[in-house]
């Protein structure tokens, strides 16, 4: 890393997360002067409306360049002043002061801010924020599953996002868009569809969003020559004055060089996380195959040196790293608390004619990611058995730094679940994961998570016909006492039940949610980007993608599985305990019951072990819950999808459930993604993988495996190498995704007691990495258990 | 045929190529000053109480150490992790305890392996009948063999056996061109001492066709085993060897143009 970067690198690793008001401010202005036309005759269609409010916010805010910066463009005034969105979800006084003052992932609000929150932007959005449409719509089951913490919901304070670039914005500039609109509109008008005036209304705002970004390029490049102008340094003078040119030429224009490649992907990024606040976070997929035209023509020619190269990448990451993910409310903030965005880079895997796509400049960017060591962006590496084995091995030694990066990845496995879902051959080659795990179809599709779906507490609430004995109130429905039920199975029919009652609740909700983007908020500037909002006339937001799906993510398949194994074998199979006495023993916390509690925990089957008396109810499980959801129709038109990811939610999810049949205690945090629950998995890493291969991961839009290793399993080459046969072991049984997490409980029990010494701590969490001392402690304890437990090894 | 073990190690990868599982068959013939597993040497099952810790509190339990097994109950075992094998071009380890002792079940799992293509080693003092290696030697790919102490009667004195029989079903394996990998435990004042080395050297050296010694560093992490096995240990106050010793060793048994590796 040279001086300049290490200096870029260290402001955005220093600089202050702030809460920025402009974005509030500019978006606020624009609705009360669009109000104030209508009074005077013109009324703006939904979609144009959003792409002005768009081009408006462009206009005026602050134009950020960074001293001896490479790359561009920052959506806030400065690195980690972070935008709100309130006519997505607005922020309360007191959420404003909960964000200033908690411990962790903070951001500073400061007093003009506030001051300009109470006087202007809460007055005019109370009540006409997304989030308040949403819950004025929502039906009582609905209220009433959300707040027992059945499920959770991500559209409630941020857009429908979920996507991921394509190749084709790294082979056209705006310009081309602005044709293809216009030949879409001409298509349009032609034909005697009865949406036609919509569609011309929609595609005037997609032309409307690619000027405003184009002018946005611009407003840069007239910056960058006034600091030319000044500038005393010849060389960054010249630097300057290139950057303006680079500016000037994208994104209105294809990208030819490197360095325009990558200035015009971060402006379609901002644009992105601009216009709303999309979750997760917009990311370039497949960078190592987009960036690679352009860098092995420029080699060749000479106007590019691998150094440089190298240099451009970097300060690329930086930008990322400069944006944190939007300052959360309410529960959300405790499911899913972290300044990590979700932009996850993917690299390697294969080419969409099947060959292996692993080329010079995929290690190139392993060796930026090692380096530059930032927890934005994420990455990933995509494996198939065409890659070689010199690739996985060589992102392994990187994970062996303990940081959590890269995780590995099956894409023989993507592959499949993307057509399984119904995606031709070639989109699906040019997919990958995004976010922690999640399938996509990259610059084709729309897959949008709804929310965390709560596995185990169904089973509580089906363990006490209906009722939440954590709030005494029936939430679900009547599926007898289980006191009634003779064997596991009539339980599980139960269950079934339960959860079939849920999941309906849950995914009209969603379709309410998702007419109200469709609706209210569209992303004209989104719909750009991904294939075929053009081509369809119709917004991202209300199913103009080629693909559109919507996931809900099961939570805790390892606790639940091993809560059913505790029934079985405690209860009907070796008769230990009555069903009446287990669940006595629950409600009581295990108080008085410590004989009891020791053997639910040390001498009841667990998941994780490859033992099939409790991995195939977690097979049941997982089969219940995929029949609920899978297939069921959206309101964009698209289908409802499973995958198997918990982000923090595991945690959260924990905090509502009492006591459980497994020994584990009330409020604690549950399993995460499919991993065993944490100390459960007693045979090693081979086991844990055998027991968590035993669910089709094809029939989903990605899993979770998280599997933590003592630094000594890195030590050699040789130790590297078994490490990489036991990834593609997993990879052979369909496995989608496996990560490692590398550091000693020494370490993190170190960190616990003196956060100070370890501020660059970094851990894998669950499908991502951050800072172990932004962690919430419980969550810091849930990972320390985690490590110790396989300090034995 | 039933055979008696008392643990299977899943993810073993310091017993042989790849990623390998480990079978530890209980019951050893020798009964070593430094032994890692003293809860193998009896070949009976043997009783002893188990602690587990729960919220400060302590769970007494008596619990069984070895337990019967059927061949082809071992065999499904075995074959569960069969897509490590192939991937990572692993197998079986058979281990112990001396699995030779129990010569007829071992020949049969052994040979179930080889039949469905699952790669052997055999984890061995060599304390056995001649009769007894040729048998085994026809379904093991891979000898994993102890080399202690030359010298007759500290063998005898540190390990309760004579080492004849042990060099010389070493020297048949070696002439007949069976595959093997030497293994030294360096026992800091007992194996490790100038005399031992050299001795062991100049026999290594006469070997034609093994070339290969793994050293195997003590350490005393079993101490909490022979308490709670109610064993004597007579190596309580033994201190492990630095790692710049090992690495000396290592240089020295080069010298010799052997392969060597710290740890196997």
């Amino acid at each position: 890393m040279n001086t300049r970067i290490k200096k870029l690198r260290n402001q955005s690793l220093t600089a202050v997360n702030k809460l920025s008001p402009e974005r509030a401010i500019l978006v606020t202005e624009f609705y009360k002067k669009d109000i104030a036309n209508q009074v005077s005759s013109r009324q703006l269609s939904g979609p144009v409306k959003r792409a002005m409010t768009f081009k408006y916010i462009l206009e005026n805010k602050k134009i950020c360049i960074n001293e001896n910066e490479l790359i561009v463009g920052e959506r806030g005034p400065a690195p980690k002043e972070t935008p709100t969105y309130p006519e997505v979800s607005l922020h309360s006084i007191q959420d404003l002061d909960i964000l200033d003052t908690r411990p962790k992932v903070w951001f500073r609000v400061d007093n003009e801010t506030k001051e300009i929150y109470e006087k202007e932007i809460i007055p005019f959005w109370k009540g006409n924020s997304q989030r308040d449409k949403i819950f004025a719509q929502l039906s009582d089951e609905w209220k009433a599953a959300y707040e027992a913490g059945v499920f959770t919901e991500f559209q409630e304070q941020r857009a429908p996002g979920h996507t991921v670039a394509g190749k084709k914005i790294f082979q056209k500039g705006m310009l081309d868009l602005k044709k293809e609109i216009q030949e879409s509109i001409a298509k349009h008008k032609s034909s005697n569809d009865p949406k036609v005036s919509d569609k011309i209304e929609e595609l005037k705002a997609m032309d409307i969003a690619a000027n405003a970004i184009i002018a946005f390029a611009h407003r840069h490049a007239i910056t960058l020559i006034n600091l030319a102008e000044i500038e005393k340094d010849e060389q960054r003078k010249m630097e300057l004055i290139e950057m303006a040119r680079v500016c000037r030429k994208v994104p209105a224009n294809a990208p030819e060089t490197f360095h325009e490649m990558l200035q015009h992907y971060w402006f379609i990024h901002l644009g992105v996380i601009t216009e709303v606040n999309p979750w997760d976070s917009f990311n370039p997929g497949r960078l190592d195959q987009h960036l690679y035209p352009f860098y092995k023509q420029e080699i060749k020619n000479g106007s590019l040196t691998k150094e440089e190269a190298i240099e451009l990448l970097q300060a690329f990451w930086i930008k990322f790293n400069n944006h944190p993910s939007p300052p959360k409310m309410g529960v959300t903030a405790l499911e899913s608390n972290t300044y990590t965005d979700f932009s996850l880079i993917n690299l390697g895997g294969l080419k969409e004619d099947g060959t292996d796509a692993v080329n010079e400049l995929t290690y190139i960017l392993l060796d930026v990611i090692e380096e530059m060591r930032i927890l934005q962006p994420s990455s990933m590496v995509q494996i198939s058995k065409k890659n070689p084995d010199s690739f996985v091995q060589r992102a392994i030694k990187i994970s062996k730094s303990g940081f959590g990066q890269p995780s590995f990845f099956n894409t023989d496995a993507i592959i499949k679940e993307l057509i399984n879902q119904g995606k031709s051959i070639i989109d699906a080659r040019n997919g990958g994961a995004s976010g922690c795990v999640e399938t996509g179809a990259f610059g084709t599709e729309s897959y949008i998570l709804t929310g965390y779906f709560n596995l185990n507490k169904i089973l509580e609430i089906t363990l006490h016909n209906g009722i939440d004995p954590k709030i005494n109130k029936k939430i679900g429905i009547k599926t007898g006492d289980p006191r009634s039920f003779k064997n596991i199975d009539e339980l599980l029919d139960a269950y079934k039940k339960q959860v079939n009652y849920f999941a309906d609740i849950k995914l009209k909700g969603n379709n309410i949610i998702e007419k109200l983007y469709a609706e209210q908020l569209p992303v004209p500037f989104l719909s750009l980007i991904i294939e075929d909002c053009i081509s369809n006339g119709v917004d991202y937001n209300a199913g103009g993608a080629r693909y559109n799906t919507s996931y809900v993510q099961g939570v805790g398949l390892g606790s639940i599985a091993d809560n059913l194994s505790s029934i079985k074998y405690n209860v009907f199979d070796h008769k230990n305990i009555t069903i009446d006495e287990l669940l006595k023993a629950m409600e009581a916390n295990f108080e008085g019951y410590d004989q009891l509690r020791h053997d639910l925990i040390y001498e009841t089957p667990k998941y994780g072990n490859d033992d099939d008396y409790v991995d195939s109810l977690a097979v049941d499980v997982f089969n219940i819950f995929y029949d609920a959801i899978n297939s069921k129709p959206t309101y964009r038109g698209g289908k409802f999808r499973i995958n198997m990811l918990p982000t923090t939610s595991h945690v959260y999810f924990g905090s509502v459930i009492k006591a459980t049949a497994d020994g584990r205690k009330a409020l604690e945090p549950l399993s995460e993604g499919i991993s065993p629950f944490q100390g459960a998995d007693k045979k090693g890493p081979t086991a844990v993988l055998k027991s968590a291969a035993k669910i089709d991961h094809i029939k989903t839009g990605g899993t979770l495996l998280n599997q933590k290793f003592s630094p000594s399993f890195f030590k050699d080459d040789q130790s590297i190498t078994k490490l990489s046969h036991l990834v593609r072991s997993y990879f052979k049984m369909d496995g989608h995704h496996i990560q490692f997490n590398v550091v000693s409980a020494i370490t993190l029990r170190d960190a616990q007691k003196y956060p100070e010494k370890h501020t660059d701590l970094i851990v894998r969490v669950a499908g991502y990495s951050d800072y172990f001392n932004d962690l919430g402690e419980n969550l810091q304890n849930e990972i320390i258990r985690r490590t110790e437990h396989e300090d034995f090894y | 045929m039933l055979g008696t073990i008392f643990d299977i190690k899943h993810f073993a990868v310091h017993d042989g190529p790849g990623i390998r599982q480990t079978i530890f068959f209980k019951g050893c013939p020798l009964n070593c000053w430094w032994c890692h597993n003293p809860e193998s040497q009896d070949v009976n099952p043997e009783k002893f109480i188990k602690i587990n810790k729960l919220d400060g509190k302590e769970f007494r339990k008596e619990v069984t150490v070895g337990y019967k097994i059927a061949v082809d109950e071992l065999f499904k075992i075995i074959l569960g992790d069969q897509v490590f094998f192939e991937e990572s071009g692993g197998g079986v380890t058979f281990s112990g305890g001396e699995p030779l002792m129990q010569i007829d079940f071992l020949y049969k799992i052994a040979k179930l392996c080889k039949q469905n293509n699952i790669h052997t080693c055999i984890d061995t003092t060599g304390f056995a009948s001649d009769k007894e290696i040729k048998k085994i030697a026809e379904v093991t790919d891979l000898f994993l063999y102890d080399i202690k102490l030359i010298d007759n009667e500290l063998h005898k004195k540190y390990t309760g056996v004579h080492i004849d029989k042990i060099l010389r079903n070493l020297k048949w394996l070696d002439q007949n061109n069976k595959k093997a990998i030497l293994r030294f435990p360096v026992i800091p004042g007992i194996t490790d001492t100038e005399k031992n080395i050299s001795e062991i050297k100049s026999f290594i050296k006469s070997l034609k066709n093994i070339n290969q010694i793994d050293l195997l560093p003590y350490h005393n992490i079993s101490n909490g085993k022979y308490s709670r096995f109610k064993k004597e240990n007579k190596m309580s106050n033994t201190q492990a060897l630095s790692d710049n010793d090992m690495k000396l060793l290592k240089t020295e048994f080069e010298s010799i143009e052997f392969n060597v590796s710290i740890g196997g």
